[in-house]
């Protein structure tokens, strides 16, 4: 079985870090990740920037409504996600856009860039 | 990380919520002040036991309240009673609280507290203090050092500052549109101020200023308060690139790298690439400000490999919008760095002349000024305007830098003689 690990945390405590802190966790958080990524049970690891660099991509009633800031309703559940690589925000928003026409659900996508990422190991 | 450590931390990144919240509550920077202290030392005193609240900032204005309302029922012993316009919002219960927290209050509490902080009759260098000490929690001997003034005269700042605050009012009405984009100009200037107060320290006394994170901190904040404002974004991006360059900034022995000579391998890319998103997000708007165009100028700078391939045609258009916006002779000085690189030393010397009195008291001025003659070949001309930049120099490490020049000129004078 393959498993979605997501990490949850108050931001505002996150950004008030010290850069050598941040260091430290990272360095810590990569430790675990290499002895799973050795055992060839890790795949790709991302962590997010933070949400003001998001936007949201929402259907509307004639067009798609894009959004600064993250998604931030709690009615909807988080249900998946993409890895994308491209050079600007408007080809990561039309990929969203494209995402969104072909899903028959209103859901939303929000567009958040990767502050960090190690693709791992091939895993099954 | 140390107990002692994370409740630190915690209380720091709950300081502006609780503070503007205890604000709202008092409706007196001292009494919220005293409030949210009494909040922190209970906070010091119960969470190594009972463990870490869920929601550190509810907890601290539920606890800094009530605390808060003891005080003044104490004082109300000795002296006449507050009139009830003091004290709002009394008739609030725990449950009503975490309501709160969650909806609109969170912003307009930290928005108040911020704006009050930038109040008008402040001068810049008050309206920083006051907000690295009320929102930021920074000491009064960490501010004072920054600002090479005694603890003394800077508790005496702040102290006359929160008088003039107190004496004008706090603003408690919501701000109608135009108000609120009035001051959000006015939070968005003061943060950039704190920003540039640590930048400009220099290596030595860096170690010692937090300004440049704790701006940065606050620029993400009045992001999230505000998402959809493209100067808030264009300010955070301008700082995010500024600070990705302070290991590269200076050399091992504290003396200034510039730009073209900096290591670009030691600027910190994550800060780069969070920068130009948040530059794309404002670029969609199309409503061009101040900070988004020197945004697009530093990140101009931090997408050249070397410095060879920056872009400085580019520069040199983003510096006229830039005046044209913002007429100032500093943007005209930054704008000749940009014309010495694509029509020389000349046309940049002609650019910057008539600034000559201008900006006479400005270090960066004659620092260029001595920079463009030596190119040109006037050394003697060079020389005077070095002796100059070095009197004017704030930090050891400025005028180091300019003493480079002069031991280069000096070398290229002797090998013009021969």
């Amino acid at each position: 079985m393959l498993y979605a690990v997501l990490c949850y945390d108050d931001e505002n405590e996150v950004n008030a870090w010290s850069k050598d802190l941040d260091d430290r966790v990272m360095a810590d958080l990569g430790a675990v990740n290499q002895r799973y990524a050795e055992a060839g049970k890790l795949g790709p690891v991302a962590r997010l920037m933070p949400t003001t660099a998001a936007v949201t991509v929402r259907k509307g009633a004639t067009d798609d409504i894009i959004m600064d800031g993250p998604f931030a309703e709690t009615k909807e559940q988080f249900l998946g996600f993409f890895v994308l690589d491209v050079e600007t925000l408007e080809e990561a928003i039309t990929f969203a856009r494209e995402l969104s026409a072909v899903n028959p659900a209103n859901g939303t996508y929000e567009v958040r860039p990767l502050q960090f990422f190690n693709p791992g190991v091939p895993i099954t | 990380m140390t107990e002692l450590a994370w409740i630190d931390l915690a209380l720091t990144s709950a300081r502006p919520q609780a503070m503007g919240a205890l604000l709202r509550y008092f409706r007196n920077l001292d009494l919220a002040e005293e409030a949210f202290q009494e909040a922190c030392l209970r906070a010091l005193k119960t969470w190594p036991d009972k463990g870490p609240p869920r929601d550190p900032a509810a907890w601290l204005i539920f606890v800094g309240r009530n605390s808060g309302i003891d005080q003044v029922r104490k004082r109300a012993k000795h002296q006449p009673l507050p009139p009830e316009e003091v004290l709002s919002d009394l008739e609030d219960t725990e449950s009503d609280l975490v309501d709160r927290l969650d909806g609109a209050h969170y912003r307009d509490d930290i928005l108040r507290l911020l704006f009050v902080c930038c109040h008008p009759d402040l001068p810049a260098t008050q309206q920083i203090a006051l907000a690295l000490r009320i929102v930021s929690g920074l000491s009064v001997r960490q501010i004072a050092k920054a600002f090479l003034v005694s603890e003394a005269a800077m508790e005496q700042r702040i102290t006359r500052a929160k008088a003039k605050v107190a004496a004008a009012g706090i603003p408690f009405e919501t701000p109608d549109a135009v108000a609120r984009a009035e001051r959000l100009g006015v939070v968005a200037a003061m943060i950039y101020l704190v920003f540039n107060e640590g930048y400009s320290a220099g290596m030595p006394e860096k170690a010692d200023t937090p300004f440049c994170a704790e701006a940065i901190r606050l620029a993400r904040l009045l992001l999230k308060l505000f998402p959809s404002e493209p100067e808030i974004m264009g300010l955070t991006a301008l700082i995010l690139i500024q600070h990705s360059r302070l290991d590269a900034r200076f050399d091992k022995d504290g003396q200034i790298v510039l730009l073209e000579d900096q290591d670009r391998t030691l600027w910190d890319r994550a800060l780069i690439d969070e920068a130009l998103v948040l530059i794309d997000k404002a670029i969609r708007h199309r409503t061009p400000g101040a900070f988004q165009i020197q945004a697009a100028i530093a990140a101009l700078h931090a997408r050249a490999a070397t410095a060879a391939e920056t872009d400085w045609l580019q520069i040199d258009l983003l510096y006229q919008t830039l005046e044209r916006l913002q007429p100032s002779p500093v943007v005209r000085l930054n704008r000749a760095v940009a014309v010495s690189k694509r029509e020389g030393p000349e046309a940049a010397l002609a650019l910057i002349e008539p600034l000559a009195e201008k900006l006479n008291g400005y270090f960066y001025f004659h620092g260029l000024r001595g920079g463009l003659l030596k190119q040109l070949g006037r050394y003697r001309e060079a020389h005077e305007a070095f002796d100059r930049a070095i009197a004017l120099a704030t930090t050891s490490a400025e005028a180091a830098h300019i003493r480079q020049h002069l031991d280069s000129l000096q070398r290229e004078m002797a090998s013009a003689e021969k």
